[in-house]
């Protein structure tokens, strides 16, 4: 299998994807915290001056502002780092707009080790665990343009409060032209019987890797994609870990409360079956490039491998 | 201006406000009534008018909003609301009861006319900011209020939002400070004070004045001036009594959260 990379940056299909809307739903309205120019939101800027503000170095009060939009009928895109955007803003966000279930647009860029040289600071390891235990808040990861692209109508016409994680740069495209988004369900990536692997944002195309070395070895690994964290597909994930009995996740972040937890936790309730998983193993993270990091923290393509084996074994 | 007749109405409105207020809270048991009664000069005079609103249609596009965003004073707000006809008297009795629709603090999802949730302070404020925002966006003619308690502004939140409301000239937004000079564990002079009040506002950008806030005549003075200002928010720091009006309350710390029952409500209401 050859891995391509998508043509355009996802901060510029984002930009895009907002500039397009913006034309014909008089209710967007973008708001940045002086990472207008990161996300890549600067053309919308330019093109929506009246509808795109800039609240300088001040999170909580974007939140805040975002949440009084929405009151009065926008939809407001609040965009910064997921670090920021989420443990930064966490209770701004639970109040102002879970509490009350406005239906603003929380946009985190740089997910977890994706923030690279920015380092532990800058690496949100723990934002799904910790917006997924927010009540009325859906979450959210696109793995690649033609997924993002194809999610869009959704975000816009979602009518609670959303969280986006969102890698900002080219992605691994995993899905051709005709693929179907379907809200709150799972997608399938690559069909197999003898172990899952449950993956979502940049752990997709590690898992499709893992997938194709397990199948040098004899063994029929599924690869399927966890895009919606929340709602949670429990119908769609229960059905694939009866059907394989064992299954390994994949994720660019903690394995507490993500994920991981979250299969884990479909399983206890409806099939028990074995569930490894691979991503951060209650760590904080550093500096260094996205690949260095993920070999550092066995979150490759081999350590999936490894994982589906042990998983496998504990099946017998 | 405000006619004298005008005037005994909305005095008679704060009072019934404050007996309202009072009531609540003793049937509950214990509730924040002095940070509540404090603003209740300010509430008979905005929902009894200032404010175009519509009780019939509380979520009416176009009307005026408040945002309580000392979210722990909401009994005096739900007080307001009922006695503009937003939700019956009854109703208020079952303040913090198991089911109700009136917790302790503000919630938009529950309380007829209540236009934000509020209670973990300064997000109310941000919020007003962003109505305020949304009017502009629109080309809306409606106005945005808010209310702040002095404790509420040692919050960072309150001056990121005043700065960005500042630097954007929204004059659509009159904010008030209950400053009552009291919080939770004592003064606000003791626990961190925020003077000079009045000039870090007027740093931030914002058109400030100074009142009596249980002087009717001077707030709605202080309202007709915000109206002439053009192109800067308005805050009106409201010099106010804790526990304003009620006598076992008046000027007491401890009257931010306090127990009582209906005995003391009726032994209250006989002395005034």
């Amino acid at each position: 299998m050859t891995f391509v990379k998508d043509q355009n940056e996802m901060r510029k299909v984002y930009c895009t994807l907002l500039s397009e809307s913006a034309k014909t739903d008089d209710r967007i309205v973008v708001l940045e915290a002086d990472l207008m120019a990161s996300n890549g939101t600067k053309d919308f800027f330019k093109n929506f001056p009246e509808r795109a503000y800039n609240v300088g170095i001040a999170e909580a009060n974007m939140i805040g502002v975002a949440a009084g939009l929405a009151s009065c009928g926008k939809l407001p895109f609040a965009n910064t780092f997921t670090a920021f955007a989420t443990r930064r803003c966490y209770d701004q966000i639970t109040i102002s707009a879970a509490y009350t279930n406005l239906p603003l647009r929380v946009v985190g860029t740089d997910p977890g080790l994706a923030a690279e040289v920015n380092g532990g600071t800058h690496m949100s390891m723990e934002d799904v665990s910790i917006m997924r235990a927010m009540p009325n808040m859906a979450v959210f990861e696109p793995v690649d343009e033609t997924q993002f692209r194809a999610a869009w109508d959704w975000i816009v016409s979602y009518e609670g409060p959303l969280y986006i994680r969102l890698f900002r740069k080219n992605t691994t495209k995993i899905f051709d032209e005709g693929y179907t988004f379907e809200p709150g369900k799972v997608s399938l990536v690559k069909d197999g019987a003898d172990v899952v692997l449950f993956a979502s944002g940049i752990m997709v195309a590690e898992a499709l890797k893992a997938a194709e070395a397990l199948e040098a070895d004899g063994i029929s690994a599924a690869v399927v994609n966890v895009h919606t964290l929340k709602p949670f597909d429990s119908e769609g994930v229960a059905a694939w870990l009866k059907k394989c009995g064992a299954a390994v996740t994949c994720e660019n972040g903690t394995v507490l409360g993500g994920l991981g937890s979250a299969v884990a936790e479909c399983a206890a309730d409806n099939c028990p079956v074995p569930v490894k998983k691979i991503g951060v193993q209650d760590h904080f993270g550093e500096v260094g490039t996205l690949s260095y990091l993920q070999e550092k923290y066995h979150m490759t393509a081999k350590d999936i491998v490894e994982a589906a084996k042990a998983a496998i074994d504990m099946k017998k | 201006m405000i006619s004298d007749a005008c005037l005994q109405e909305l005095n008679a409105k704060a009072r019934d406000i404050r007996v309202l207020t009072l009531e609540m809270i003793g049937h509950a048991g214990k509730g924040h009534l002095g940070g509540a009664v404090s603003i209740a000069d300010i509430l008979s005079l905005l929902y009894f008018k200032r404010m175009n609103v519509k009780p019939e249609e509380p979520r009416w596009a176009d009307r005026d909003r408040l945002v309580l965003s000392k979210g722990h004073a909401g009994t005096a707000l739900y007080a307001a609301l009922s006695l503009r006809g937003y939700f019956p008297r009854e109703v208020c009795y079952t303040l913090n009861q198991n089911g109700t629709t009136l917790p302790s603090h503000v919630d938009m999802r529950k309380v007829p006319g209540a236009d934000m949730t509020a209670g973990s302070l300064a997000q109310g404020f941000s919020a007003a900011v962003g109505m305020a925002l949304a009017g502009k966006v629109d080309s809306k003619s409606y106005k945005v209020y808010t209310i702040v308690g002095d404790g509420e502004s040692q919050e960072g939140q309150i001056w990121e939002a005043a700065m960005f409301a500042g630097n954007h000239g929204l004059d659509n937004l009159v904010a008030f400070t209950d400053w009552n000079g009291m919080q939770i564990d004592g003064t606000t002079d003791e626990v961190n004070s925020l003077n000079p009040l009045d000039g870090k506002w007027e740093s931030f950008g914002w058109h400030v004045i100074t009142v009596d806030g249980h002087d009717i005549v001077a707030l709605d003075a202080a309202l007709d001036e915000a109206e002439t200002v053009k192109g800067k928010p308005t805050m009106i720091l409201a010099k106010t009594l804790k526990g304003k009006g009620i006598s076992f309350a008046e000027g007491k710390v401890s009257s931010h959260s306090m127990a009582y029952g209906l005995d003391e409500v009726a032994a209250e209401i006989a002395k005034m």
